[in-house]
């Protein structure tokens, strides 16, 4: 009896330690794959600043108000990339939201059932496109017919509005506004659709009970319920404009001066460090380069942050598509 | 105002026309685009584009080698890098991580996968080419891991929630370890949602450019020392594309084509396995 128990709870135990063994390596593992996650954000800041700080500390707080660009005189001040970044992204977003929210509000509440899920993969295709394929085609079609169709009905007609008078080279920011639409429409259109699929029927069903028309219930109880989600995922279109590197880059022709016109060519804090990097010889011209991605990175993370509070824990952010 | 039922009712007909036709406008872009892509790209594509290297200045001929060999090196190392650490990931969030360090490591997790691409490019650049002194294959995939692991984890995690919470009570209730009714039980369950993760990662991956231009940077040469300079086709087309020549915009078209055959491929391919998930555990 005695030597039962003494062999028995000997044998438990043992079993038990090794089973908590493997337990706690599995989990450890876990954790550590947690860690290294955290671990790589954390280095990605600290190396950026690490190799900005030669420009923090020549330009210190000047370089974000800083006018001027010129690597030959090594002055270096990231206001026109700012500048270039928010006109860009702005004007790819006035043309991207109109169509995301129509788009949007088509899958959400006006198609046959058998075309949602068809029409709304399709339009998840266009995000899968890598940029650099969108940008070889905005630079091949879309810069044409920019410099042979849209800058000269645009100038001709409305040329004295300072936005629209300017050099007619297809290249600019018109283009990387267009492409850049292009480019957010995907991702706008489907935060916006699952914020509208997540409406409760009950709104619909209290207006379509009063009488309403089918835009009626959009209009005035689907749309003002959904408003917030709506207005996070413009904003998350917003925070992919602005890191979009490849396609803007091809279209935007290069230039660091601040003009309001839109057929100028400029760059994005992106597109400058993209075609500026390689030729940036100097200590303090990489430095500065540096120092506009990590300008960039701050404004994404913040536009994010902003975005994800809107859009909220209504819906996820679907993962099939990239930002 | 009061407005009569036929002007309310032509008022919404004018909005759902509208919002049918911008549904139609974008996928009547992404048609124009691909089918511009498939059009051009064919007419320029041939066996050269496989068996040989890019032609040096006025030769014609040439092919893009260097970069298909690149490609593949670089996305299967990233792949090998970036996956499972990402699906660790997954797994701590979705079954061992408190609600609070859950939602941390989601939010780090998101913040990442926010950083524009090219910030990724200059961060590694300054991580590893700079320490080593020169521009490696390995610079290269450890970017676009760095790319791809926040998707997996996200992805990876949403899709090992979806996996009934009866069948992890079922299997511990058989008296297996918690790691084990993990292994056996919850990722074989999911395992198609996870290869969706992992497929739209490396998709994701083999399109990006702006890691690549600072960190493998391109090579005219073939090689398969991951610790030189590599070629990869996304860089190879910016390249190309960008230059002067026609014939270098041709051969752009013709390795555009093959990558997006090969992203859209990859995409068709992640959506049938998140469709066999779906069949499978519902």
């Amino acid at each position: 009896m005695l030597n039962f128990k003494l062999v028995s709870g000997r044998t438990a135990a043992g079993r038990t330690n090794r089973l908590a063994m493997g337990d706690w390596f599995f989990r450890s593992a876990m954790y550590a794959c947690g860690l290294a996650l955290l671990a790589v954000t954390a280095l990605l800041v600290v190396e950026l600043a690490r190799g900005a700080r030669p420009s923090i500390v020549e330009f210190g707080f000047g370089f974000l108000g800083g006018t001027t660009w010129d690597p030959v005189r090594e002055i270096f001040g990231a206001l026109p990339l700012v500048y270039g970044t928010i006109l860009a992204s702005l004007v790819g977003l006035l043309i991207a939201v109109p169509v995301s929210i129509g788009t949007a509000i088509f899958l959400a509440e006006l198609s046959p059932q058998w075309l949602r899920r068809p029409a709304s993969a399709l339009i998840e295709v266009i995000a899968a496109i890598p940029s650099v394929i969108l940008g070889l085609w905005g630079l091949f079609v879309l810069v044409p017919i920019v410099r042979e169709v849209v800058q000269p009905v645009l100038g001709d007609n409305l040329g004295f509005i300072p936005l629209f008078d300017g050099p007619r080279f297809g290249v600019g920011v018109l283009s990387a506004g267009l492409i850049l639409a292009i480019m957010i429409v995907p991702i706008v259109t489907a935060v916006i659709r699952d914020v509208l699929l997540a409406v409760p029927n009950s709104q619909r069903e209290a207006m379509l009970a009063l009488g309403a028309t089918r835009w009626e219930v959009i209009s005035e109880a689907v749309i003002p319920y959904a408003r917030s989600g709506m207005v996070g995922a413009i904003i998350l279109g917003l925070g992919r404009a602005m890191g979009e590197t490849m396609a803007v880059t091809m279209v935007i022709g290069n230039g660091f001066q601040i003009t309001p016109s839109l057929f100028e060519p400029t760059h994005t804090i992106a597109s400058a460090i993209a075609s500026e990097f390689a030729e940036a010889t100097t200590e303090l011209y990489i430095a500065a380069l540096i120092e506009a991605a990590l300008i960039l990175m701050v404004i994404s993370l913040l536009v994010n942050i902003i975005a994800r509070l809107l859009v909220g824990t209504l819906v996820r952010i679907p993962s099939t598509v990239r930002e | 105002m009061i407005r009569s039922y036929d002007f309310r009712r032509a008022w919404s007909q004018t909005f759902v026309v509208l919002a049918a036709l911008s549904a139609a406008l974008c996928v009547a872009i992404l048609f124009y685009m691909v089918s511009y892509v498939f059009v051009q790209g064919i007419s320029y594509i041939n066996l050269d584009f496989f068996t040989k290297s890019p032609a040096p200045l006025g030769e014609s001929g040439g092919g893009a080698v260097p970069s298909l060999i690149g490609s593949l090196l670089m996305l299967g190392l990233a792949t090998v890098l970036g996956v499972p650490v990402g699906l660790g990931v997954g797994i701590l969030v979705a079954e061992y991580a408190s609600p609070r360090l859950g939602a941390a490591i989601r939010f780090v997790a998101d913040v990442l996968a926010g950083v524009p691409s090219i910030v990724i490019g200059i961060f590694v650049f300054e991580l590893i080419v700079v320490r080593q002194g020169h521009f490696s294959g390995w610079a290269g995939s450890v970017a676009l891991a760095i790319i791809m692991l926040p998707i997996v984890a996200r992805a990876s995690e949403e899709m090992l929630k979806l996996v009934p919470i009866s069948q992890r009570e079922a299997a511990l209730a058989l008296g297996i370890t918690r790691w084990r009714s993990i292994t056996n039980v919850v990722l074989p369950a999911a395992m198609g949602g996870l290869m969706t993760a992992a497929l739209l990662a490396t998709a994701r991956a083999a399109g990006e450019t702006a890691p690549l231009l600072f960190t493998s940077l391109g090579n005219r040469f073939t090689t398969t020392n991951i610790n030189e300079p590599m070629d990869s086709l996304p860089v190879h087309i910016y390249r190309y594309a960008i230059g002067p020549y026609d014939q270098w915009h041709q051969e752009a078209w013709a390795s555009a084509f093959f990558l997006i055959m090969i992203v859209l491929l990859i995409n068709v391919l992640a959506r049938w396995a998140a469709g066999r998930q779906r069949g499978g555990t519902r």
